[in-house]
């Protein structure tokens, strides 16, 4: 073998790996590195403290945070999980032609054609106390006052985070429920099946590979957010990103940068027990 | 195994929209019988099966299994199962539970349809791969599955939708003859849709040719090929030429015809035929001879293209006013003397062979 023959595949691969290597590998690499200096309130020191993750995992404020955010990351899974599977549901095998599964499709897609900080704040005068909602609700004399709990609340936080995500979880469940052969329904029924058990039975079991990825998007955007939780919760609840976001405004940089670590190590268990539950391969 | 069920149709129609897929087809079907519904693609072939399955409304018409009407029962209470074309086996099941499926549905406990499946998959020979998916098997494999999966359930009809055009030509021999023996033993009715006449004629104890949407002829392959009723089913069954001419005058039992810019030929007279009536003859292709002909009873081609097939050599032959025509020769005569590209040939046929078709 020629020397460029030998030199060719390497060559190949280069690309790809200088992309992964420069904007993957090094900064995670930093942010290790990072987390094991030290600081004080002006300027970070190259040291080797383990400091950083003492202060990180013994803190009782750490433990709570991690719980919230977990509790936001299920409570937006199971919601997203819900309402993104049937509408791709209805997207596959009721929307009758390519055409308009198109175009629905495309509707779906409608609010991310502004940015995300858009889309919260225009939450805010339909949900404040003086906010479009309350005033219909109130004029209408279906409740006596405004309600608190719409705006700046986690009920609020929970409401942008399905309103961002769910296309998240609508776009791998209804690509495998289109790859799904029809016939297979056809023959369910043919053996007798409901259309519950037909739900049950075949839709399910083949639609968990679009269900597992689209849990990994949701998961891993929910666990990281901080903007949503800041500008919906108005201050009032924390999630790990939010935490992050606060040491790094007080320079606190080798504090960020060992929760990041843990937060990463977190999501990584997280997404490796979905991986493990369902074989995801099949749709790579 | 339950028994078999005679299949009736009663003036049967489906429209989609404002199409109609099949139009008012009646055809009685004995139980026991192997029926295949045979038609090029769009026939209405496939629409009729599905009628009959139940996984397509009927627009029109009455479905009879047995003494029972099941225009509006669903699939599973029909007492039919079908088996499909792609065989939709559920790829996230093993055997056993792909067979045991309506099972399940039906509620039986885990264990006796596990025990139920396992021995219906005996019975198909597929034991050793009880445990397999259905990906891990080959296309006969897959078909064979299927079948078991179909008769679990004990159906009166088996249904098949084209199941054999998966196969490869190997194959699709082998299984023709399994479907031909699991259908002598289990004595149920099976109703068998495909575009392959071959496959028709191995298998079928009824043969329907459909053309769009309605049932040119439903006899035994025998019948059909010995005495097709139209010009489509002589021609969609193959290996008969079919000669459209009109007619030029009756005597003495015999129809002289003539084909417009060809030969004048004559035929046996059937009843009702008068002069200037169009006429069309089917004259099967191997049963033409090179030689002079007696009048009206052959002509002169000249040879436009040359087939070896094995044991025969199919020649086809350019006739004014006749578009397509062909002789099968016996191998070993024709390179006795072989013909070439532009040879005039004379061809004869004997009176008998001469078949007057009707028109559709």
């Amino acid at each position: 073998m020629t020397f460029a023959h030998r030199v060719a595949p390497y060559l190949q691969a280069l690309p790809l790996t200088l992309i992964l290597g420069v904007f993957l590998v090094v900064p995670i690499a930093v942010i290790v590195m990072v987390s094991f200096w030290d600081y004080d309130s002006i300027r970070i020191y190259p040291d080797f403290v383990t400091f950083n993750y003492e202060e990180t995992l013994f803190s009782f404020v750490t433990w709570k945070t991690y719980l919230n955010t977990l509790k936001f990351t299920f409570i937006v899974w199971a919601i997203t999980l819900f309402v993104g599977f049937w509408v791709a549901y209805f997207l596959a095998f009721h929307v009758r032609t390519a055409t308009m599964q198109t175009v629905l499709f495309l509707v779906c897609t409608v609010p991310f054609l502004t940015s995300n900080i858009i889309r919260m704040i225009s939450w805010i005068p339909f949900l404040g106390r003086n906010g479009l909602l309350n005033t219909a609700l109130v004029d209408a004399g279906i409740v006596p006052a405004p309600l608190e709990f719409l705006l700046f609340s986690e009920f609020a936080v929970v409401l942008a985070m399905v309103h961002l995500y769910t296309l998240f979880m609508v776009t791998p469940i209804f690509n495998t429920l289109m790859r799904i052969d029809r016939a297979l329904i056809e023959a369910a029924r043919d053996a007798g099946a409901s259309g519950f058990q037909i739900l049950t039975n075949v839709i399910l079991p083949l639609a968990k590979p679009g269900i597992a990825i689209g849990s990994i998007f949701v998961v891993t955007l929910v666990m990281g957010d901080f903007i949503t939780v800041r500008f919906m919760s108005g201050g009032q609840s924390a999630s790990v990103g939010l935490m992050m976001a606060n040491q790094i405004s007080l320079l606190q940089y080798p504090a960020a940068a060992a929760n990041a670590v843990v937060l990463l190590v977190v999501v990584l268990m997280i997404v490796a027990a979905i991986v493990r539950v369902v074989d995801i391969r099949k749709e790579l | 195994m339950s028994k078999a069920a005679a299949v009736e149709l009663a003036a049967v129609t489906k429209r989609y929209g404002t199409s109609v897929a099949v139009d008012r087809i009646s055809l009685k079907i004995k139980a026991g019988t192997y029926c295949c519904l045979l038609g090029p693609s769009g026939c209405g072939k496939t629409s009729t099966l599905r009628m009959i399955a139940g996984h397509e409304t009927v627009s029109d018409g009455d479905i009879r299994l047995g003494d029972t009407v099941v225009n509006d029962l669903p699939p599973a209470r029909r007492g039919t199962a079908m088996m499909f074309q792609s065989y939709a086996l559920f790829p996230h099941l093993d055997l056993v539970d792909n067979v045991a499926f309506s099972l399940k549905m039906k509620g039986v406990a885990r264990e006796e349809r596990r025990e139920k499946a396992l021995a219906m998959l005996g019975l198909m020979e597929m034991t050793p791969y009880a445990s397999r998916r259905p990906a891990q098997l080959s296309g006969g494999q897959q078909q064979r599955v299927a079948l078991a999966r179909a008769l679990i359930t004990d159906p009166q009809a088996l249904l098949l939708d084209e199941p054999l055009s998966a196969l490869d030509p190997f194959l699709k021999i082998r299984m023709r003859a399994e479907l031909k023996r699991l259908q002598a033993s289990l004595g149920i009715t099976f109703i068998h849709v495909t575009h392959s006449q071959e496959e028709a004629m191995a298998l079928a104890d009824l043969a329907v040719v459909m053309n769009g949407g309605r049932i040119e002829q439903a006899a035994h392959p025998r019948d059909l090929f010995n005495r097709p009723a139209t010009p489509f089913v002589a021609r969609f069954l193959g290996d008969h030429n079919v000669i459209e001419g009109r007619v030029a005058a009756v005597a003495d039992g015999l129809v002289r015809f003539e084909v417009p810019g060809g030969p004048t030929l004559t035929a046996p007279a059937i009843a009702g035929t008068e002069a200037g009536a169009p006429i069309a003859v089917a004259v099967r292709t191997d049963k033409i001879r090179l030689g002079a002909a007696p009048d009206g009873l052959g002509f002169t081609g000249l040879v436009s293209n040359v087939e070896y097939r094995g044991s025969t050599v199919q020649v086809a032959f350019a006739v004014p006013g006749i578009d397509d025509f062909a002789v099968s020769l016996d191998e070993a005569d024709f390179y006795r003397a072989p013909l070439a590209l532009g040879d005039a040939v004379p061809l004869v046929w004997a009176p008998e062979h001469v078949h007057v078709l009707g028109h559709a």
